[in-house]
């Protein structure tokens, strides 16, 4: 990162009108704020976006705990579709170091 | 606050089921209540553990329900939530991925979880208006270079040597059979420029444009430092996409 490249104000301003005379720019910026509105009570069931997190008024309040204390079950994911930089793929077998007490 | 001893003693207690019911918790039936204080103590850790899976949907997909809530509720002993807003709780949670052994063998991990925290942080984040590309057109050439910007409230940038946007992404829409190549580092853009959080994989160069105008370089700067690093760089496209997706909210004047 020690490189220092010098860059010209002709260049930094060419750029800019560059990026401003790209004309879809302007309407789709402009009209995000138009475009959208909340949609309530039309997701599918099960599929309800509960986006706005833990906390709010689409969490649930559970009070049953899992007793579950190891690491061998496997759920449906993608962990096995990853392939690791080096070869390996993704794992859903726990190690059996440094597992907490 | 009068007997702060007894406080962290209770807090300790309600986190750690192995703790004996502390002392001075009282049933009106008499004797210790310690079957009482064991339900509560397990709602609050269900509760925060549940928190966890919906703060981190992509990651609980990864590693299956099973086990993610066996990693939550080894967090949840350690990191009571800091907010009553429990829609803010998880904040050290990457960081606990990262440095829990059994996770090391999906490194790209803690990454999904930093995008997934920055996307409700997004959703969360106070509205305002993307920085239009006529406010940029009225500054005069001569002082574009000098300009700087100020973050739009939603906007947030991480940068990971995984693919985590595609991971993030894959597992958010719960779609399956495609093979992904983790070790594409992959920069993610977090974004909400109406309604919607956006989240996209930017290049190297324009996220170190973004990252250092972010962190209040100028737009010459932050060309520069984005060209050093990236030899590809396109300032230009750049500028459209940080217009098109609001990282700025406004131009900072001075």
């Amino acid at each position: 990162m020690s490189t220092k490249t010098i860059v010209s104000a002709a260049y930094v301003a060419g750029a800019v009108a560059a990026a401003l005379s790209t004309a879809s720019l302007v309407t789709t910026t402009g009209a995000v704020a138009q475009e959208k509105e909340k949609c309530y009570g039309v997701s599918m069931a099960g599929k309800n976006d509960c986006a706005a997190g833990p906390g709010t008024s689409c969490a649930g309040t559970s009070t049953v705990d899992y007793q579950g204390n190891s690491w061998t079950y496997v759920d449906a994911g993608t962990c096995m579709d990853i392939d690791l930089p080096d070869g390996r793929m993704g794992s859903l077998e726990p190690l059996d170091r440094d597992l907490p007490a | 606050m009068p007997d702060s001893g007894h406080e962290s003693a209770f807090s300790t207690a309600i986190r750690d089921p192995y703790v004996p019911t502390p002392g001075g918790v009282i049933s009106a039936f008499g004797g210790v209540p310690a079957k009482r204080f064991d339900v509560y103590r397990n709602n609050v850790t269900v509760s925060l553990v549940k928190a966890l899976a919906e703060i981190f949907p992509a990651v609980s997909r990864i590693v299956g329900e099973q086990r993610f809530a066996d990693l939550a509720r080894l967090f949840v002993r350690e990191n009571p939530p800091k907010s009553p807003l429990l829609f803010r709780y998880g904040r050290e949670f990457p960081a606990f991925i990262e440095s829990f052994a059994p996770a090391r063998s999906m490194p790209y991990l803690a990454d999904v979880a930093r995008l997934e925290r920055a996307w409700l942080d997004a959703f969360h984040a106070a509205d305002a208006a993307p920085l239009s590309p006529q406010s940029l057109a009225a500054i005069p050439p001569d002082n574009l270079p000098i300009a700087r910007f100020v973050a739009h409230p939603a906007a947030a940038l991480t940068r990971s040597p995984f693919a985590a946007v595609t991971i993030f992404h894959t597992n958010r829409e719960e779609r399956t059979g495609q093979r992904i190549d983790a070790g594409i580092a992959e920069n993610g853009l977090v974004t909400r420029p109406g309604h919607d959080v956006v989240v996209r994989s930017v290049p190297a160069g324009t996220a170190a444009f973004l990252n250092a105008l972010l962190t209040d370089d100028t737009l010459a700067e932050a060309a520069s430092k984005a060209t050093a690093e990236d030899a590809e760089f396109d300032l230009s496209a750049a500028i459209g996409l940080m217009l098109e997706s609001g990282v700025f909210a406004a131009i900072e004047s001075g």
